[in-house]
Formats: C-alpha cells, structure tokens, sequence
C-alpha cells in the first residue's frame, strides 16, 4: 500500500544566477509524512511553490496522482487535490472563520454563472467547511473574523482552508512557526491524524517535531537535496550531522 | 442588514415619489444623478466589489453613449428593443478587450493602463470624422418601443432610468452575495489564497470587468438619451476621476455608497456653481468642490456610509456595540 500521490524529478529552480532549487526528486506516499527541513535560504520554500505551481519550474517535471502537471498552473492543480498552507500566514482576516473556509471550499463547487443563489446558503460548501474547521479544531470560533484569532489559531485556519478543498496532497510550510508548546502539540496531533488517507509534504523547522511526526525526512543544503530517508537514517547520516544537525 | 434594506427600501420609493413635487428642472436633475448612480455602481462592482481600480471608466460610459447615437439612424426614432442591448454590448465589448490585456498587470500599473485605454478611445472620439470631434454629435430622434414607450419625455425617461437603476442596484445585490460575488471578495482580500484554493482566478476579474463595463455602457446609454448630445467629455479622465470619487465619497465597499454619493457629489457641484449662493465666485466651483471632498474623506475615511457609526461614537458615554473591524 505504497501509493506516491506526487513526485518531482530534477526539479530546478534559478532566480537570475542563483540556483534556489537544484535537481530535486522526492516522493509523497499516501499515509506517511515527508518532511523537508534545512537552513534559512536552504530552498525549501522555493520547493514548496514549485510543487504548488505557484512559480514555474526552470527544468524537471512534477508528477500528481499520476498525472503529469509541470505545466499546469496552481488552481488547475488545486483542484486536482493539492493543497498548500502558506509560511505567513494566508488568510481572509475580514472574514468569518466559517466564510474563509466555506470560500475555499467553494472552489469545488464555483457555478459562478448562478447569481441568484446565495452563496452563504451552498450547502456542499458550508457543509465541507464546517467539516474542516472541526477538523482542525476550530469549531468554536466560527463566527469570529479571522483577523481575531490568535496567532495559534490562524494557523489552524491555514489548515482548515487547506483542507476544506478536500485535496489528496498536502503541502505544509512551517505550520508550527510562532507557536507556543501547547499548540504545538495540539497541531501535532491534528498533523498525526491527517496523515491517514492524505500525502503530506511538511516544512518545519522545528526538529523536535519533525522527527516525532516525520515517516521521512529530506534534507536541503544550498538548494540541492543533501540526504533522503528514513528518520533514523538521517540522524545517522555524518554529512547531515556536520551541515545541520549540530549534534541534534 | 435590516437598517441597509429599509434605506435603500426608503431611497427608491422616495424617487419614485419625487415627480409629484419636482419641477422640470429637478426631474432633469434627478435623471442626471441617477444615471450617475448606474455608472458608480458599476465602477463599485470592480473597485469595492474585486479590488480593481479603474481609472478610465469614462471609456466605457463614452463607448454607451456615443453607440447611441451612431447607431440611431437619422431623423428616425430608433427601437429599443435593439438599441440598447446594441449600446450595452459596445461597451461590453471594449471591456473585454481592456480588461483581457489589462488585467495581465496589477496594482498601480493596472490603473495606468486602464487610463491609457481610456484616453485611447478618447482620442478616437475627439480626432477622427467617426466622433465628430470637439463638437460632438447630436441625437436625432430619443428611441422608442413602438408605441408603447417613447423615451422623449421627461417623465418617461425619468422613471426608465429609475427602472434601469433598481435593475442594476438588484442585480448586483444579487451578484455581491452569489458564489461569484463571493470569489471576487476573496480575489479582492488575498488573489494567492484564492488561487491556492482552486480558483483560476483571471476570468473571474474578466467577467467583472466586462460586466462593470456593460453596465458603464448602459449609464452612457441613458446620458446620451436624456441630452441628446454627446462629445469627447464623456470619454474623458476627468469622467474617470469623478466617479471614482463619487464612489470615495459614498463609500467604497457599498452598493448603496455608490448610491449615495452620486447624490452627494452631483448636489455638492449644483451648490458651489450656484450663482445665487456664491454669485461671482461660483465661477470657481472646482475649489469649493475640491476642499469639500477632502474634508470629507478626511473626515470620513470609510465615506458618508459611515457617518452614522460615526457620530455614535462620538456621542459620549453610550455603549457602542463592537463591530467586527477588518483587520487587514
């Protein structure tokens, strides 16, 4: 039951000289964590938004559910089940925590040609959205202008948005920056129970939890990939120990 | 919600009503500032609806009503049944080709290159025999539906305009709450967001664009019916700028301040041209006009829309209840 649900092959990036993403193949199984993890600058970001679609890639191919979507642009592929939260925090702030998920969600179900609806009465959408803000555990906060919350909790959102578009695939970009231990452990949690049924490609700098939650684990180094593996392995491998771990 | 739907329940019957005591020269003033509602609630639809700010608007109010009249053949009434769709589809047109290209950029330059469509068509009206230059063109003969409405009254036309403004005003009341409406409010707080999420969004702001633009045509249809006479100062930047300040004034991010500040800023220029107030002075009306307008917006950063909130909260010792401030 080892399903790769995306996959990248020499995935490279140059930004006018300098190469932020140098020839990176990786793969994201179904059931499992992979986590990236690397310095500041190390490219990881850049990773994320080329296996996103958000910029596109200057050599390499990403692969999604099997299908070839290098050059398919961001909405095309979050529709096909790739979904990202944001490093900064990416939300509506104006909007009720059940309206930024429930727009999300709306992506499913645009019909935007059907005026006469209201969009706060979609039941598909309200339905997913109150799902994922449950999820993520902000049932209580529904009705809440998201530029209310605690940092913590606008974190959260990130997730529920994410997954109110009920996507396969997962790209997460430092979930836990900015929170407090106990938040930490509560998306930690939240991460171990997603990782049923979703792929989930995990940006962290936290390496606590990276190595709690992670089934593997990559590491950057100057935009190329340094060493791949199993958690174990990688806290073995010397080359990781010398550039990053410090002895970790 | 409630407070919103009785006025604007309150405005229109209020118009409705108005002919009964107006004389001609108000029935005509009152076409005026309705057609100018039209055309900032179509610009609305772009800057507080999606977040765009076009800055030559004008463009597609011209493109209305100069169709009008080109179309019309001469010394004929021509029917509306044709006319107008035809007049409204002109300007959709052009709004789908500016808003096609334009739409590529963002931000300051998206204001600048609708600005430069604008003063584009603009040229084309003012230098080529097709626009007739500086003088403009006159309206033969005001459209007609057979014989069942004939524009050429003022009273008629009063309350088609009036029709055609609770149309659009119920149309996009419609349209601002409806799945669309809603993505063009996520496009307008957080675009990447909405592109993360699966929406494409560039056709989402073409539609927008192309239907503010339609509706902008419509608004130049009826100027062009109520004077009869059309000339290149209805494509112009100063068209643009004005109702972009008329929307400022009311308050961006409201249908009904679209509504309310075509009224504000059409009866502020009546008031500083008035020679009977101002006497010489009143030749300098731009002045009075201008520091009016910004007092206002200084007063009022959020435009007369909220000057109840405002003068709540300056009432001492009454409890307001919090509103949900957005925290962008």
């Amino acid at each position: 039951m080892s399903e790769v649900l995306l996959q990248c092959r020499e995935l490279t990036r140059r930004f006018a000289g300098l190469l932020a993403v140098d020839r990176v193949s990786l793969e994201v199984q179904r059931g499992t964590v992979h986590a990236v993890i690397g310095t500041n600058g190390a490219g990881k970001s850049t990773l994320i938004n080329l296996l996103a679609g958000e910029i596109a890639p200057s050599a390499g191919s990403v692969a999604l559910l099997g299908h070839d979507v290098t050059r398919w642009a961001q909405p095309r592929r979050a529709r096909a089940g790739l979904g990202r939260s944001y490093q900064r925090t990416t939300i509506f702030p104006s909007f009720t925590v059940l309206e930024n998920c429930r727009l999300a969600a709306q992506a499913r179900f645009q019909h935007p040609w059907r005026w006469w609806q209201d969009a706060a009465r979609c039941p598909a959408s309200l339905g997913a959205a109150r799902e994922a803000a449950a999820r993520a555990g902000l049932a209580e906060h529904l009705e809440r202008p998201a530029g209310l919350l605690s940092h913590g909790g606008k974190r959260q959102l990130e997730i529920a948005m994410c997954l109110a578009t009920a996507p396969q695939v997962l790209l997460l970009d430092e979930p836990l920056a900015g929170m407090g231990a106990e938040e930490t452990e509560r998306m930690l949690a939240l991460l171990a129970g997603l990782k049923e049924g979703h792929a989930i490609l995990l940006v962290e700098h936290d390496m606590d939890a990276v190595f709690r939650v992670a089934d593997r684990i990559t590491v950057m180094v100057n935009g190329a990939v340094l060493a791949s593996g199993t958690p174990e392995a990688v806290r073995a491998n010397a080359e990781v120990q010398a550039a990053y771990l410090g002895g970790h | 919600m409630k407070g919103r739907l009785a006025f604007v329940a309150a405005a229109f019957v209020l118009l409705a009503l108005y002919p009964l005591v107006a004389g001609k020269f108000g029935i005509d003033l009152a076409t005026k500032i309705m057609i100018y509602a039209v055309f900032a609630l179509s610009l609305e639809l772009l800057v507080g609806g999606t977040g765009l700010v076009c800055f030559g608007h004008a463009a597609f109010f011209g493109i209305g009503a100069y169709a009008t009249v080109l179309l019309s053949p001469a010394g004929a009434p021509a029917s509306l049944a044709w006319l107008l769709p035809a007049c409204v589809g002109a300007a959709a047109l052009y709004a789908l080709a500016v808003g096609a290209l334009s739409l590529r950029t963002k931000g300051v330059y998206f204001i600048m290159v609708t600005l430069a469509f604008a003063q584009m068509a603009y040229y084309v009206v003012h230098d080529t025999p097709l626009g007739g230059g500086t003088d403009g063109i006159y309206l033969d003969a005001r459209p007609a539906l057979g014989s069942l409405l004939e524009l050429d009254g003022a009273h008629t036309l009063y309350f088609f305009t009036l029709g055609a403004l609770a149309l659009v005003f119920g149309l996009l009341a419609l349209l601002v709450r409806s799945r669309f409406g809603r993505a063009l409010a996520g496009i307008r707080v957080n675009e990447q967001r909405m592109r993360a999420a699966g929406f494409s969004t560039y056709p989402y702001k073409l539609a927008a664009f192309t239907i503010s633009g339609a509706l902008a045509g419509l608004a130049g249809f009826l100027f062009a019916v109520k004077d009869g006479f059309v000339n290149p100062e209805l494509l112009s930047w100063h068209l643009s700028g004005a109702v972009l300040i008329m929307i400022i004034l009311g308050g961006i991010g409201h249908l009904r301040g679209a509504l309310i500040g075509a009224f504000a800023f059409v009866l502020l220029q009546e008031f500083f041209k008035s020679e009977a107030l101002f006497g010489d002075f009143a030749r300098h009306w731009h002045l009075g006009l201008g520091l009016t307008i910004i007092l206002s917006v200084a007063l009022l950063p959020r435009g007369l829309v909220g000057l109840p909130q405002a003068l709540q909260a300056r009432r001492p010792r009454r409890p307001v209840t919090g509103s949900a401030e957005d925290a962008t």
